[in-house]
């Protein structure tokens, strides 16, 4: 078995118009940001993008949210540094976004990829967030109804991969990503490095390579912050 | 607020030095972003605490030095900070389950405004722009105690302290105690109980300026902060 993608570009491309597409990463951390330039390079239209952010400054998802290749956010907190890209779309009517608590966020994926349709939780009960949606009340407290969340793709980020797939991923950069791995159709990673089989330690596997469907080797991946620390604009 | 009591108040970091005198050693502590992350500068001397950060890290220390940034390793607030010894990563759903799942012993959080039955409203002020809610309505129905900093008033001096919020909600009947600029309110049973006031402050003119009945049960300790 060898889930070894030699481009970006080839991992990217299958992601047709009207896709909704899971995109790993908190603000910067754990932004697969060579995954989301190579989809801006392809191009396509009206997609639904997952993320717990919306974008900051002119490079990842702001850049592809910039191109007008974005028609919904789902996400929990589209404000950021440098916000601008998002927010002018927004106010101007000309993009979607379905806010969603973070801790629900994270849950309703993880539900999408664990088979799990719906589930109860505390988090915005009695808000305006949970207009519409179901309530029950266990043991005397109430809770709400929400479901899962699944994508026709996740782009992810992580640290160490192998040909299996198998993932590890570096400090807070894990965040979202081994949640939307298991949670989508078609599952890319960018890896920092590709290793041979066995050499990641099975004690060590965070995403074993079963939700993992291609890998890319991106050595010295760009860091969102780094890149809006230099102006810099993509593409 | 009259200009009397806007020179007693305290600043923002003397209500964050009072907020951290009940840190007890050993507790899990989540601060939200901006005004409650100042908190963790005034942990006494002696106290264990281990903060969680909702991105996936537990036992994180202070920011490191310009220029020693890793941006693999942030906080909540996207601001880089560094590790101590015994900190752990992990992902998202599993940050979340300690949070809703009871297991952090203190939130603190930021208010537009309180109520007397626990009500907080402190992510939407209703007047359009783009909604933003991270992760405060999860936060608010998970840790044991669940702790509000805030000025007493408004900018406008308008009570930020009422019978009941009028701005969107985030959670209901969620918030244990308040720590304000001139008084520590706990909140029990659907109303605000006096803990502690500024000495040099009347219960009266506390009163004016609180929008909702201050009960007093037992004693009302004097509100003592050092200059900061």
């Amino acid at each position: 078995m060898n889930k070894t993608i030699a481009f970006a570009s080839e991992a990217v491309a299958g992601i047709g118009d009207g896709t909704t597409v899971m995109i790993g990463g908190f603000g910067g951390s754990g932004a697969p940001i060579e995954l989301i330039h190579a989809l801006i390079d392809a191009g396509p239209k009206n997609l639904t993008i997952i993320n717990n952010n919306a974008g900051n400054g002119h490079v990842g998802l702001a850049a592809l949210i910039e191109q007008g290749m974005v028609a919904k956010m789902i996400c929990s907190f589209p404000r950021s540094a440098d916000p601008k890209v998002f927010t002018d779309l927004y106010l101007a009517g000309k993009i979607e976004l379905e806010i969603v608590p973070q801790g629900t966020l994270a849950e309703r994926i993880r539900a999408g990829g664990a088979g799990i349709p719906a589930f109860y939780t505390p988090t915005s009960y009695g808000t305006e967030l949970a207009e519409g949606k179901l309530v029950a009340e266990f043991e005397g407290r109430h809770y709400v109804q929400e479901r899962w969340l699944k994508a026709d793709f996740a782009l992810i980020k992580a640290e160490l991969g192998d040909p299996l797939g198998n993932l590890t991923y570096r400090m807070a950069a894990r965040n979202f990503n081994p949640l939307m791995a298991t949670a989508a159709t078609r599952t890319v990673a960018q890896v920092t490095r590709i290793v041979a089989a066995g050499e990641i330690d099975p004690e060590q596997v965070v995403t074993p390579g079963i939700f993992v469907d291609g890998i890319v080797e991106v050595p010295d991946p760009e860091q969102e912050e780094s890149l809006n620390r230099e102006g810099a604009v993509y593409p | 607020m009259s200009a009397a009591l806007d020179t007693l108040k305290l600043s923002s970091a003397q209500i964050a030095w009072r907020a951290a005198q009940d840190m007890e050693d050993g507790a899990y502590v989540n601060l939200g972003i901006g005004f409650p992350e100042m908190i963790a500068k005034f942990q006494p001397e002696g106290r264990d605490v281990v903060y969680h950060t909702e991105n996936g890290v537990l036992g994180f220390g202070e920011a490191p030095a310009a220029g020693e940034e890793d941006w693999d390793l942030i906080n909540a607030g996207k601001k880089a900070i560094t590790l101590k010894p015994g900190a752990a990563f992990f992902h998202h759903a599993d940050s979340f389950a300690m949070v809703r799942g009871g297991h952090l012993d203190l939130a603190v959080l930021g208010a537009y405004q309180v109520a007397e039955n626990g009500d907080l409203a402190n992510w939407s002020t209703g007047k359009g722009g783009v909604p933003a809610v991270g992760g405060a309505m999860d936060l608010v129905h998970g840790a044991k105690r669940v702790a509000v900093v805030t000025d007493h008033v408004t900018r406008k001096g308008e009570p930020k302290l009422l019978k009941r919020c009028a701005l969107p909600l985030t959670g209901l009947g969620c918030v244990t105690r308040v720590y304000t600029s001139l008084a520590v309110i706990d909140v029990e049973d659907g109303r605000f109980v006096l803990r502690e006031k500024l000495p040099q402050l009347s219960f009266e003119d506390l009163q004016s300026v609180t929008g909702a009945e201050l009960k007093i049960h037992g004693d009302v300790a004097d509100l003592a902060v050092p200059e900061l």
